[in-house]
């Protein structure tokens, strides 16, 4: 829907460009567009405003303004500044103390709290923890029967006491339960309610005394507006988070709730929610939100997308044989080609890639989709012997191959001799002894 | 009439209290505090209306036109320029009535509910039945999350509260086998009023958003039309995301309406603008507390008065 900060950026440079060095207004120019990105990925409107005068401070100096690029050292410090107002490191649970230690979740109604308590169970139950869930919404229809459900998938035992008892009460008998049943980490799922509701948050804040636990965690919409940050300031005063976590991240909000509710109350986030699935949980990395909050390319996400669509096994397959001393056969690059083209659509693969935002106006990409449809074309029209042997296709064979793929000769030439290029830097690499090949073989891995 | 349009007014005022603090608050800090109308009046009036999750664009819009009326009609006190904002914010917000009959005789008033995860989906369904049960309609419910764990069994709890049938298969049968049994189920019965409750989505989930269209392509032959309101549901505390759904979902699904949800916290109300500015899509319903009459048919006039509202007690409640 918006076009990418960067792109802006460029733009706004591009105008500019034959004029020689930039100066302080030019840099204005472009922190406008920076404003409008932060705004529209919905970062508090006061964050936004302390957020640019500290990157006007750095961006106006001799360094950047001098330099080859100024574009992209503006958007380097954009990113810097970004990250480090989400904080840079990355913020572990702390789950310190003598046995039972609670977890307390708050949030407001629609949050996702109760998909969360159950996603975190999970994670904790896989390191060896012995979770207890405590269903303490007492007030929304079927939220503990919702939880229950949730225990059973995850085989995690579910504390309740109906919907009669009050949450305070239920989260002193969960203690109690806890010690006598030898669980170590105590969930306390809680109702959705609203910051201003007084009633409430005299409730919940009963329920921090009593169970006095080692982390308050606010769940946040990640599509939320302006509001996060008085929703998360009034939580914050009453309960003191520990942390923060963002759930929805897997549609296309942009976060910046994340950013406002970090910079406000100093809680870090401290995981992020990325499906619907009980698995669907992650350790937040502030850079990587930083890339999303400012529309510029994800080299992560790219990376786990690969991750996601390539078939792991034949990789492996692959630089197993190739570590052998095998050769690289034109079998095996028809095979990475087709895997690689399964991610999608290579205009959308690009846009991935940071500073290739702007290539994605030229129809040369278009181009390129036919090119590889048509390599396909040609080695699929070639026998098996002539794949795993290239060296023996003769001038006559190729011309059939030519004529079998619908292509001309000169493309069956340049084809071969590309894939003997790519053959020689791959005995190359394979040559170069066994730490290298380790290299390469966790180059495929990722 | 004039009582229940009052308890609506009411009702709507206590409910945008908080609202009203942060919006309507701060633009008459402004307003009041020079009586000059200058350039740094207007960059204070966007920031105001940035705040309330107006967006950017539409912000500026507004106050373009402002700056234009102050222009032409030559104003020149701060105060005189609240109504103005009023004005364009009054015809930006599209209104239209909630359809209360059938399109056609003889089959049932038919609405589908859809939206992303915990925007308030099941609970408008349960409202909305509870609305018609009392008009003395016979109501069904169609439960078609069969995906969230439980979201059948709250479903059932509030068509119980509200005396209205449910149509319901297990968790995690098809969605538009639900859809077709709740149809079939409704016309069979005579059912006056057939509610369709959809699963949580995000608008960028494919295979999700397909899944949708086929539970509306389903509803639409088996009722041998369309609904008579497909009406997405918008968490009003979303911020721009709210543009993102309201366009997806609509290709996916032809939208009559949108219902705003959770209105009552804080500094919200600005998503309706961006929403019926960008998409052209009226604003149906708003969801003003927790309570079963809190869902209310939306009003943009008595909304934007409401907002600007001149009311001592409500600055004393605050």
């Amino acid at each position: 829907m918006f076009e990418s900060l960067s792109e802006r950026l460029q733009s706004v440079f591009q105008k500019l460009r034959g004029r020689g060095k930039l100066s302080e207004k030019d840099v204005e120019a472009a922190l406008r567009e920076v404003r409008l990105a932060l705004l529209e990925a919905d970062v508090n409107f006061k964050v936004v405003r302390e957020f640019l005068a500290r990157v006007r401070e750095r961006a106006v100096g001799q360094e950047v303004l001098q330099s080859l690029s100024p574009a992209q050292q503006v958007i380097k410090i954009v990113h810097e500044e970004l990250t480090a107002l989400m904080g840079s490191q990355h913020a572990r649970l702390e789950l310190g103390g003598t046995p039972p230690v609670a977890i307390l979740m708050a949030g407001l109604q629609g949050s996702g709290k109760t998909t969360f308590t159950a996603k975190l169970a999970r994670l904790l139950k896989r390191q060896g923890r012995r979770p207890l869930m405590v269903a303490g919404d007492i007030y929304r229809p079927a939220a503990i029967e919702q939880l229950k459900v949730l225990g059973e998938q995850i085989d995690v035992p579910v504390f309740q006491m109906g919907t009669g008892t009050p949450p305070p009460e239920i989260a002193a008998q969960a203690m109690a339960h806890a010690k006598l049943h030898g669980n170590d980490v105590v969930l306390m799922d809680t109702a959705g309610r609203l910051h201003v509701d007084e009633e409430l948050m005299d409730e919940i804040e009963k329920i921090k005394d009593v169970l006095r636990p080692a982390e308050v965690l606010l769940v946040v919409d990640a599509m939320t507006g302006q509001d996060a940050v008085n929703v998360a300031e009034s939580f914050h005063s009453r309960l003191g988070l520990t942390g923060v976590v963002l759930t929805k991240m897997d549609g296309d909000a942009r976060g910046g709730a994340a950013l406002s509710i970090r910079a406000v109350t100093g809680a870090p986030i401290k995981f992020i929610g990325v499906g619907e699935k009980l698995d669907a949980i992650e350790a937040f990395h502030p850079d990587r939100i930083a890339s999303r909050i400012l529309g510029m390319g994800d080299v992560l996400s790219l990376i786990e997308k690969a991750q996601a669509t390539l078939d792991q096994e034949k990789s492996q397959k692959m630089v197993e044989k190739l570590a052998q001393g095998q050769d690289l056969t034109l079998e095996d690059f028809l095979e990475q080609m087709q895997q690689v083209r399964k991610m999608g659509p290579l205009d959308q693969l690009l846009g991935m890639l940071p500073g290739m935002g702007g290539l994605k106006n030229l129809s040369g990409l278009e181009v390129d989709e036919k090119q590889l449809a048509r390599i396909e074309a040609i080695i699929q029209s070639m026998t098996p012997e002539e794949r795993r042997r290239p060296e023996i296709i003769d001038g006559s064979r190729r011309r059939r191959i030519a004529a079998g793929s619908g292509t001309r000769v000169q493309d069956v030439n340049r084809l071969l001799k590309q894939f003997e290029q790519t053959r020689a830097m791959m005995r190359q690499l394979m040559g170069a002894g066994k730490r290298s090949r380790r290299v390469l073989g966790s180059l495929f891995r990722r | 009439m004039s009582e229940g349009r009052k308890s609506w007014f009411g009702r709507l005022k206590e409910g945008l209290t908080k609202t009203r603090a942060s919006l309507v608050g701060k633009v008459k800090e402004v307003l009041v505090r020079g009586g000059q109308i200058d350039e740094a009046l207007f960059e204070e009036l966007e920031e105001v209306l940035i705040q309330a999750d107006v967006g950017v664009e539409t912000s500026l819009e507004l106050i373009e036109e402002v700056r234009q009326k102050v222009r032409e009609r030559r104003i020149r006190e701060a105060q005189d320029v609240q109504p103005l904002l009023a004005e364009g914010m009054k015809a930006l917000l599209k209104g239209a009535p909630l359809a209360l009959q059938p399109a056609a005789p003889a089959s049932p008033l038919t609405y589908i509910v859809v939206g992303v995860n915990g925007a308030g989906k099941t609970t408008t369904v349960g409202k909305l039945a509870a609305r018609f049960v009392r008009e003395g309609r016979k109501v069904l419910i169609g439960a078609g999350d069969t995906f969230r764990a439980a979201a059948i069994d709250q479903l059932k709890v509030w068509a119980e509260r509200a005396g209205a049938d449910i149509l319901a298969q297990q968790p995690g049968s098809d969605p538009a086998a639900v859809a077709y049994d709740a149809v079939q189920a409704a016309k069979a019965r005579g059912t006056d009023v057939l509610i369709l409750d959809t699963a949580g989505r995000l608008q960028t989930k494919v295979n999700l958003m397909q899944e949708l269209g086929k539970v509306y392509r389903v509803v639409t032959r088996e009722l041998g039309r369309e609904p008579d309101e497909s009406l997405l549901v918008i968490d009003g505390t979303t911020g721009q995301n709210a543009l993102s759904q309201g366009r997806i979902f609509s290709e996916t699904v032809p939208l009559t309406g949108v219902v705003l949800t959770k209105l009552d916290g804080t500094a919200k109300g600005g998503v309706v603008l961006s929403v019926s500015r960008a998409l052209g899509l009226p604003v149906k319903l708003i969801g003003i507390g927790e309570g079963v009459d809190d869902l209310r048919e939306f009003d943009p006039d008595a909304f934007v008065d409401a907002l600007f509202a001149q009311d001592d007690n409500a600055s004393s409640r605050l």
